[in-house]
């Protein structure tokens, strides 16, 4: 009896593991704050970046702050290499990025590590 | 607590059990046994493995998993059940989870320390700028800082300061040190209507000149422009193993629990048996041989090429060595010493010289520091009399020597001046060679010749006779014309040579050699600090400016050119080391997954977690001893 319940358990974990890791999943996403002549966003970095994709509206200057809570050394920079930006994430503290919005299209950002992604779409 | 610190509070706690592991065949027992061991691996679960555990439940909430989901998960099931096993009177294995811990720790403290060296150019260059700029308005001069100075602002500039920004002379004459940004050795004379650069150095005059490119617009902000966006462009380190680490994690994962539901349901073997095959399968697959392969060959690489004189900066530049095919050279200051020498003295020597030294002992113009060493060098002495001393912008200096007209300086100055046939044949020959020729003149006839340039170093050959006995094809790219750079290349027997290249063009040129090559770039000067990030290997000169040294991926500190070989020997020797331990580490955990399954159960092979742990322990041993045995390979030196 016990081992048929272990391998229910056991088969319902593998199933999970699958579904969870590999299965396509909804990402957090966000539109940016427009006020006074510039968008602002605030992304958490916690496992991952949310929102994981950030729209942009072209022409507005924009600010993404991001604060780190994760204490993984993962996560501890934050790279644009479209836009030459590499900047440092010390734990809780809000680090603004500026964005040049001038030119619409789709751009990634990563971690120092390429590991975590989140995209940015200017239009 | 960075990881510095987790470490060291791990290695504490962890160090009395790896003591006993070792001393256990010799009947060394540790004090109170597994309970000292759990007080021990608690301590270290709380304060060192407790972040792994809060990153691997962030990473999981957003479907991610990382090489922390597995630390994790090994050493959290480890230490669990070893507490369940603690009371239950089974064998634990606490150290494998406190090793565990301890070895993942020791991984990212070398791997932070790595990445903390990799670079803060871009402060550098800017703190380059001058602070402030003695600004013309409204008829009064004022002390304003520059981020104050706009376009059109009339600025003033005494011997010995920075230009502020970038403009035209508006009035008045002097020589401008450009070296830093263009990378060009001798001074550059400068009158009203010449361009004048940020950052450059004044040298003898004072003048006025108005601002035309300032703040992002200057020479200086697109250069480091070019820096920070060659920078965040690199390849990123140790892509492979975290791209597979969100498949590897969960798939480690799934098989672990498959080896318990078989060992379990199918062959009737008791919980905790089964539950020690599925630990084993997760404390094996902790992938700290794989994480301790590149940083420990790093460590003993970089640390082996330190001690000759090679600075290796990362891991992506020794990736990137092995297919290096073509070498650029920087020409100022790398293939040649980088300051004028004096190469020939036409003429009685001793009298040439003296009176050349006689008259150059007060003038500041880089010329007369070549023509006070060389007449050091030639163990001449100064005592002439010297009056009415004059210096004629352009054309060289005029003075009375021991009561007599004599002057130093180029052909403008002959006018008053014979000069015979000879001589004048002479000067063409060395113009020729692309040498700067000065004329020494005392009572209405010139009485010699002296001859300067900036001469190669004398190894510059030998290294580049070396890098073509690799089969490398070399490269020279200088911003001086083609006469001076082909006569330098033809010296060093360099293949290629690309004259007149302007400063901001010179990490283009190496973009172009890109699309058909893998590129080293050796250089020394801020100009150069762009083509050092952009080539595929920047390699800096120890001499050069701060900049390049932060911009270069190799620093050769001994400025010995034919260290480029040894840099790219090296790097290749630790490169290969780190594809041979991270195979090893990887086959270790191919094959060991299986093992730990109980995949041989029935040829009585198994791996209990502790030996699952032990072996873990071993191939992160193996791998650092691997890496050690780079100190002892021998490397060829160049003559």
């Amino acid at each position: 009896m016990s081992q048929l319940i272990v391998l229910v358990v056991g088969i319902l974990a593998i199933l999970f593991i699958i579904w969870w890791f590999f299965g396509k999943h909804q990402v957090a996403t966000g539109v940016a704050e427009v006020a006074s002549n510039e968008q602002t966003i605030a992304i958490n970095v916690s496992g991952g970046y949310s929102p994981e994709e950030v729209t942009l509206k072209k022409g507005i200057p924009a600010v993404l702050t991001f604060t780190r809570q994760d204490p993984s050394s993962c996560l501890d920079h934050i790279v644009f290499p479209d836009f030459g930006i590499n900047k440092a994430l010390p734990k809780n503290e809000p680090v603004t990025v500026k964005i040049d919005t001038t030119k619409p299209g789709e751009y990634t950002w990563a971690c120092g590590m390429d590991m975590f992604h989140g995209k940015l779409t200017i239009k | 607590m960075n990881v510095t610190r987790r470490f060291i509070i791990s290695l504490i706690f962890a160090l009395p059990m790896l003591i006993e592991m070792v001393l256990k065949p010799f009947g060394w027992m540790l004090p109170g046994q597994n309970w000292t061991m759990f007080v021990l691996t608690t301590v270290i679960m709380l304060v060192a493995a407790r972040p792994f555990l809060q990153s691997a439940w962030a990473s999981f909430k957003k479907h991610h998993a990382n090489m922390d989901t597995l630390v994790a998960i090994g050493t959290f099931t480890a230490y669990l059940y070893s507490i369940y096993a603690l009371f239950t009177k089974q064998p634990v294995f606490f150290e494998s989870a406190a090793l565990v811990i301890t070895f993942v720790l020791l991984g990212q403290v070398f791997e932070e320390r790595m990445r903390k060296n990799a670079s803060n150019a871009v402060e550098k260059l800017l703190n380059l700028q001058a602070k402030e700029a003695e600004v013309i308005r409204n008829g009064t001069s004022q002390l304003i800082p520059i981020e104050q100075v706009v376009i059109g602002d009339i600025i003033r500039v005494k011997p010995g300061q920075k230009v502020a920004v970038d403009g035209v002379i508006t009035e008045g004459t002097s020589t401008i040190d450009e070296s830093m940004v263009t990378g060009e050795s001798m001074p550059v004379e400068k009158q009203v209507g010449d361009p004048v650069i940020g950052a450059t150095i004044n040298s003898n005059g004072t003048f006025l000149f108005k601002a035309q490119k300032i703040g992002n617009e200057t020479m200086l902000a697109q250069i480091v422009d070019l820096v920070k966006k060659a920078q965040t462009s690199h390849a990123p380190i140790q892509k492979l193993t975290d791209k597979v680490s969100d498949i590897f994690v969960p798939i480690v994962l799934i098989i672990a629990l498959a080896t318990l539901l078989c060992w379990y349901v199918f062959l009737g073997a008791s919980l905790a048996t089964a539950l020690i095959f599925a630990v084993s399968v997760v404390v094996i697959a902790c992938p700290c041989a794989l994480g301790l392969a590149t940083p420990t060959a790093l460590m003993v690489g970089t640390g082996r090429s330190a001690k000759r004189g090679v600075l290796i900066k990362n891991g992506e530049v020794l990736e990137a060595v092995n297919h290096v095919d073509t070498v650029i050279f920087d020409k100022t200051g790398t293939i040649t010493v980088g300051k004028p020498t004096v190469t020939d003295v036409v003429g009685d020597m001793k009298q040439v010289l003296g009176v050349a030294m006689a008259l150059e002992a007060n003038s500041e113009h880089p010329l007369a520091a070549a023509i006070m060493q060389k007449g050091q060098a030639s163990h001449l002495t100064n005592n002439a009399q010297v009056n009415t001393f004059k210096a004629i912008e352009g054309k060289g200096v005029t003075a009375f020597v021991d009561g007599q007209a004599a002057f130093v300086g180029n052909i403008k100055l002959l006018a008053d001046y014979t000069i015979s046939e000879e001589l004048r044949d002479t000067m063409m020959t060395l113009q020729n060679d692309a040498k700067t020729v000065v004329l020494v003149g005392i009572k209405q006839a010139v009485i010699g010749l002296i001859a300067i340039q900036d001469i190669p170093k004398e190894t510059s050959k030998a290294a580049i006779s070396a890098l073509k006995g690799r089969g490398l094809q070399t490269v020279m790219l200088t911003g001086d014309n083609q006469r001076v750079a082909a006569a330098i290349a033809k010296a060093v027997g360099i293949d290629q040579v690309i004259a007149d290249v302007l400063p901001e063009d010179k990490a283009n040129k190496v973009t172009e050699f890109q699309q058909q090559h893998t590129v080293a770039f050796v250089g020394d000067g801020i100009n150069d600090a762009p083509a050092l990030t952009t080539a595929d290997v920047g390699i800096a000169m120890g001499s050069g400016t701060d900049i390049a040294i932060d911009a270069g991926g190799i620093i050769l500190v001994k400025n010995d050119l034919r260290d480029v070989a040894l840099a790219l020997d090296l790097s290749k020797k630790t490169f290969n080391r780190i594809k041979q331990n991270l195979f090893w580490a990887f086959i270790y955990n191919v094959l060991g997954i299986p093992v730990a399954a109980g995949a041989f159960y029935s040829m009585g092979i198994i791996l209990s977690p502790e030996l699952a742990g032990l072996a873990m322990a071993f191939s992160s041993l193996s791998v650092v001893i691997s890496s050690l045995l780079l100190n002892v390979q021998r490397i060829k030196t160049v003559q």
